[in-house]
């Protein structure tokens, strides 16, 4: 089964529409609660990246028996430097972002913490895409 | 825990029903369906909120209760109410009068149950302070949202407050005082009178609790007339202060907004009717939301003030018992000569166990076929209009899809594809005609002018 959304870059009034149709969609399947916590987050702030910093982007979710496999593709500034940027901390938000409660620098650290596979690449000037698996028990 | 088998007071009156699609489309569990022109309620799903209630614009729906002549089994018979009760009525009728009209229907004591609600105030603080405890703590105090947590929400149940609601500690400390008055087990006959079709099936199958305490339900518009017929008689006025010696501000606020939640905790909301305590527990279930200890969940708007069995406007009844509040001390200065028996006991009564998951949402326990069923759905959206209409008899389009793939429901349901089916000549008009009586009734498409549910009905 696939899902597929469009974000718009700076739109945070509408940051989480994908993440809870995919949590209705995984609760129906009777996915257990934790797996469903994970997946819930880590597509959120995948969401909020592209909000934050993109121009626009598309959300791709794709579900089977056995996982659940979230491609999320903007075009955007892109990321200079992935290693740095999944540190703790380390944010480039505007202070615009920072104000609204987002942009903390913990967007890709929770998103790694919280998914069983994460795949980021990224074109400076072009865009990012972020394929994020998790397994279900 | 299971408890009882789940119990349901609301129930629809066919002959009244009119097969509207109101209460349908005002269900927030998506309990409702309309099957051969009649609404029927799933009571798998259905939390008791009375939304539905609400809504109908005939007086469908009405609320099973025990027969008031229950009464006379019994040589103590006690009337138990929430003091929400008080607040429906006129400022200019004395609670000496409401009282005394009670003692004059036939009970012998009268009490309001937030008393000594102190009791319950240190239980839940007891709770929240345990290490153990998993925040923010929930309220079990309503017990639609009690249930909506158990079917929707399963893994936030680790949340719900393990400690019971105002009428469970009025029944215990009720029969413990007559007990010291020298009353048998037996001889004792509680009376519950109820702001909602909730509180009945909480009372009747308590959730975490293996039989109910109480001996009959009363709703309280029933009391409510029958108390302001005697009072507009002119019945009797007693002093009656003494059985309210433990009633406190706090106990009189308890069942309003923020009546709990101002208690506890050093971070504590209050969400009150369904659509915002769902909202919320959405972002609760996905982690948005942090540091609140005490979570207060009403499904009616102003909590009970709004129950479906109380009479005149909810605004009204907050202002008057905000009133009447300050007239009454705060809970702690309670002290136990005033309580007069053993409070040991009480407290260890106002602890139930664990509350379990019911998820009904799930498409059975089989991933694979889960799956299937959930491609199935993906796919039949495709083709249905997206109106929401409600005229296949399910609330919308995704809850036919999802009704047709647990063989409940078929395309030909939807009243636009039959259309469309017509069109392209794959179907006869006169069957399709006769799908549409099928859902509707027979002569439900004749011209009626006194047809009910004209515009301007039920508003
Ligand atoms: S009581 Fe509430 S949940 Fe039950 S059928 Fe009515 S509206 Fe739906
Ligand atoms: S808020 Fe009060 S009246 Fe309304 S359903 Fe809950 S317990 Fe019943």
């Amino acid at each position: 089964m696939t899902l597929t959304y469009d974000i718009v870059g700076g739109d945070f009034t509408r940051a989480g529409h994908p993440s809870s149709e995919v949590k209705k969609v995984l609760k129906q399947l009777g996915i257990d609660a934790r797996t469903i916590k994970s997946i819930v987050i880590a597509l959120y702030e995948a969401e909020v990246n592209v909000v934050a910093h993109a121009y626009r982007g598309k959300a791709t979710i794709m579900i089977d028996d056995t996982k659940i496999t979230m491609l999320l593709e903007d075009e955007g500034p892109g990321i200079p430097d992935i290693n740095l940027a999944m540190q703790e901390g380390y944010s480039t938000a505007s202070k615009e972002v920072r104000d609204m409660g987002f942009g903390a620098g913990m967007g890709l650290p929770n998103i790694k913490k919280n998914t069983d596979e994460l795949l980021i690449e990224s074109e400076v000037g072009k865009g990012t895409t972020v394929k994020m698996v998790n397994f279900f028990k | 825990m299971s408890g009882l088998p789940k119990y349901h007071a609301l129930k629809i009156d066919e002959a009244k029903c009119i097969g509207c699609t109101h209460c349908m489309k005002s269900c927030p569990t998506e309990a409702i369906r309309v099957i051969n022109g009649k609404a029927v309620i799933d009571h798998e799903r259905c939390v008791d909120c009375g939304y539905c209630h609400r809504s109908c614009p005939t007086n469908a729906f009405y609320i099973e209760q025990d027969d008031i002549q229950k009464i006379r089994n019994f040589k103590y018979r006690v009337v138990l109410f929430p003091s929400v009760m008080i607040g429906q009525f006129p400022e200019k009728i004395s609670e000496n009068q409401i009282y005394s009209s009670l003692l004059k229907i036939g009970f012998t004591h009268v009490f309001e149950i937030e008393q000594p609600i102190k009791l319950l105030i240190n239980s839940i603080k007891e709770y929240l302070a345990a290490q153990d405890t998993p925040k923010p703590v929930i309220s079990t105090f309503c017990p639609s949202v009690v249930r909506l947590i158990q079917n929707r929400y399963p893994a936030l149940t680790e949340n719900l407050l393990l400690r019971k609601a105002p009428h469970d500690l009025a029944a215990h400390y009720a029969i413990e005082r007559l007990k010291k008055e020298g009353a048998g087990e037996d001889e004792i006959g509680l009376f519950y009178v109820t702001p909602c079709s909730a509180k009945i099936a909480s009372v009747k199958s308590p959730v975490g609790e293996k039989e109910s305490i109480v001996d009959g339900v009363i709703n309280m518009n029933e009391l409510y007339n029958r108390v302001m017929k005697i009072i507009e008689e002119g019945g009797p006025e007693e002093d009656t202060s003494s059985q309210r010696e433990n009633l406190t501000r706090d106990g009189v606020l308890w069942s309003l907004t923020r009546g709990e939640a101002c208690h506890f905790g050093s971070r504590s909301m209050a969400v009150d009717g369904m659509h915002n305590v769902i909202r919320f527990l959405e972002r609760l279930e996905d982690d948005q939301v942090h540091g609140i200890d005490f979570l207060e969940m009403r499904a009616c708007d102003q909590s009970c003030a709004g129950g479906i069995l109380l009479t005149g406007n909810r605004f009204m009844t907050v202002e008057r018992l905000e009133r009447r509040a300050k007239r009454y001390p705060a809970a702690q200065s309670i002290n136990k000569n005033q309580i007069r028996v053993d409070t040991a006991v009480l407290q260890k009564k106002l602890i139930i166990e664990r509350i379990n998951p019911k998820p009904v949402y799930i498409f059975g326990s089989d991933r694979t076929r889960a799956m299937d069923k959930m491609n199935k759905v993906q796919r039949i959206i495709c083709f249905l209009p997206g109106i929401d209409c409600g005229a296949c008899g399910a609330p919308n389009c995704h809850a036919l899809a999802e009704d047709m793939v647990n063989g409940k429901a078929k395309m030909s349901d939807c009243v636009f594809l039959q259309q469309m089916w017509e069109d392209e000549g794959k179907i006869q008009t006169g069957k399709a005609y006769r799908n549409l009586e099928k859902k509707w009734g027979i002569d439900r498409f004749k011209a009626d002018c006194n047809k009910r549910g004209r515009r301007n009905e039920g508003f």
